[in-house]
């Protein structure tokens, strides 16, 4: 059994019919409510929850700080390689994009750390494309080690790996690991990844059963905004949340919903997920889930940063260069999407603490997990 | 109203704080000072024991002050005893929040894992005080292996939902003989007089004066309704009583004997 038996259940244009289909009476119910479920949830994620916004958004910001405090986490990616056997349509290291690759070595790994140490990070993530003969588990166990003396909680974002792949590198220290499944729309996932390892969705989809078997201690989930109806995807994202929670109940859960943007020469979002959806969104699965941690990236830009961070995210990323070497090597490889909030970190860690916020670098260490 | 004491230390105030949640250190500091709170526990996870000049540590150099590190984040007793000895050569105290909640969401305690690591920390010479579910027996075992002290939950931690457990509660404060702590759920500083009115020797508050949006004024509440509700419980509450006792229609015959 895995999520692939669960979400078998679900047919797609049905549950878009239900969302579509709720009403503003129905909105009001799920706002009365302490405990929400998912059926609530599609009313708040449902066009006739957006005259009520500003309620959610109260709801949201009031939950969010009694679970978390006043306080945002701040991490940082740092990638390690921008190979890739993928075809993502949308990505830009596309193995079909004509650039030449960049896998870093332990030296290079030592040279990374050491700059983004200077921005006070105790916090890091290590983010790779997917190619698994040159960048595998070995690999990536490797680089975790070459810097793992420096850093507080090592995240990883890269292909899927096996349940004891995920235990080996859990034992060496790694505490977080993020999967994004892209779109819960099995028909048209293959669209968007039509070669490469990535193209099996029930493979990509069942990471994170395996992720909870292996005991990782915290599991990020996500799909891109653009591909699919956000609010359709944002279901099926809520539906794994649950059956993960429900299943693998050691593990903390992390959620984030990157949103791809029109711009020139590149893909072009399919749907629009606009500022104001994505507040709707956020604010949704706050009251859905009070406990799971919200992360928004620099691929969002500066205004809705500062305002979003007491309306339910947790955790920022502050200074990112999405090309491996970007931090210590000025000479350009190819970066993964070009960032929206440019500012440095200790301009962000100013702008929240202007918020009344504290800036949380460090929230683990190393020994917390044996 | 009497000491507390506690471990090898004596303590004036019965209200114990955390360093959680809050905006900034420097309103946490100042908030634990209105408290008059003099043992203050923080997440080991939370601060650079390496770093002398930790941001966290340093607000917390506060004179009367002392720490109580805890163990949150760990899953087991292997990770706790690991932690506790490591937060003991950085931080030179003995004194231990013990915790331990493979439940990341509630952050509910493990009685069992919680019950093995007390035993193994307490040979190993901590003032170990576990964090717990109100659960009567598994308080007693806990002084039994020698903790310095029981902290069993009101309701859930950061629920603000108060004395949920309050049956439970009560019976672990008539048996024990180690101080009580009521821990987690004190959501307003009516519930911890109450919690004290019951016979709690002290309570730990953290979220309720951190997400304030007055943690100094809130500190000083708390501060308030702990002494009050200590001062009524040493007092001696008068009975509650439900309606008058005038008549006697079961007893009256004994009148009529000869």
């Amino acid at each position: 059994m895995s999520f692939y038996n669960e979400i078998q259940k679900y047919n797609w244009d049905e549950v878009k019919n239900q969302i579509y289909s709720k009403t503003e009476a129905d909105v009001k119910h799920a706002l009365e409510k302490e405990k929400i479920d998912l059926n609530d949830f599609q009313a708040l994620i449902s066009p006739a929850a957006s005259a009520y916004l500003e309620t959610m958004a109260q709801k949201s910001m009031q939950l969010t700080q009694k679970r978390f405090g006043k306080c945002i986490q701040m991490y940082i990616p740092l990638y390690i390689s921008n190979s890739c056997t993928n075809t993502c349509v949308y990505c830009g290291f596309n193995h079909k994009n004509k650039f030449d690759r960049k896998i870093l070595k332990s030296e290079e790994m030592r040279q990374e750390a050491k700059e983004i140490k200077k921005l006070g990070f105790e916090h890091i993530l290590l983010v790779s494309g997917e190619d698994q003969k040159n960048c595998g588990c070995d690999y990536i166990g490797e680089m975790m080690d070459s810097i793992k003396d420096q850093f507080s909680l090592i995240s990883l974002e890269a292909q899927p790996l096996s349940t004891d792949e995920y235990k080996k590198l859990t034992h060496k220290g790694l505490n977080t690991v993020y999967i994004y499944q892209e779109t819960y729309n099995e028909l048209n996932y293959k669209k968007y990844h039509p070669a490469g390892k990535k193209s099996n969705y029930q493979y990509r989809l069942e990471t994170p059963d395996r992720l909870g078997q292996a005991g990782v201690h915290k599991v990020g989930l996500g799909c891109l905004l653009g591909l699919e109806d956000w609010r359709v995807d944002t279901f099926f994202t809520a539906l794994h949340l649950q059956y993960l929670e429900r299943n693998y109940w050691k593990s903390k859960y992390s959620i984030s919903f990157p949103r791809l943007r029109p711009h020139a020469g590149g893909f072009q979002p399919n749907y629009e997920t606009t500022q104001k959806d994505l507040v709707q969104l956020i604010t949704a699965y706050r009251l859905f889930n009070h406990h799971v941690e919200i992360s928004l990236s620099t691929r969002e830009s500066e205004k809705f940063r500062d305002n979003m961070l007491q309306l339910g995210a947790t955790s920022f990323s502050a200074g990112s260069k999405t090309n491996p070497g970007g931090y210590s090597n000025k000479e350009e490889s190819l970066e993964q999407f070009s960032i929206n909030d440019d500012r440095s970190p200790s301009e962000i860690a100013e702008m929240i603490q202007s918020k009344g916020y504290e800036v949380v670098w460090k929230d683990w260490d190393n020994f917390m997990q044996l | 109203m009497n000491n507390l004491i506690l471990g090898d230390k004596i303590f004036k105030s019965r209200l114990f704080t955390g360093t959680g949640k809050f905006s900034s250190n420097e309103i946490m500091k100042q908030a634990i000072e209105a408290s008059g709170s003099e043992l203050v526990t923080m997440a080991l996870k939370r601060i650079d024991i390496e770093d002398a000049n930790d941001n966290m540590l340093q607000h917390l150099n506060i004179p009367g002050v002392n720490l109580l590190p805890n163990t949150s984040g760990v899953r087991n007793a292997k990770e706790a005893i690991f932690a506790a000895q490591l937060a003991r050569e950085a931080l030179e105290t003995n004194w231990l929040k013990l915790e331990i909640h493979p439940d990341p969401k509630y952050l509910l305690p493990d009685g069992e894992e919680t019950l093995k690591a007390a035993e193994e920390l307490v040979k190993l010479g901590f003032h170990v005080l576990p964090y717990v579910q109100a659960d009567p027996v598994l308080c007693k075992k806990l002084e039994e292996v020698g903790t310095a002290a029981v902290m069993p939950l009101g309701s859930p931690i950061g629920s603000n939902n108060g004395l949920q457990t309050i049956d439970f509660l009560k019976i672990i404060i008539e048996q024990s003989n180690v101080p009580v702590v009521v821990d987690a759920g004190i959501g307003a500083p009516s519930h911890a007089a109450a919690a004290m009115e019951i016979g709690a020797d002290a309570v730990l508050v953290n979220t309720a004066i951190a997400v304030s949006p007055n943690p100094v004024e809130m500190a000083k509440a708390f501060k308030m309704a702990v002494e009050a509700g200590r001062m009524a419980y040493e007092a001696k509450l008068a009975e509650q009583s439900v309606g008058a006792n005038a008549s006697s229609p079961l007893t009256a015959f004994l009148e009529n004997l000869d």
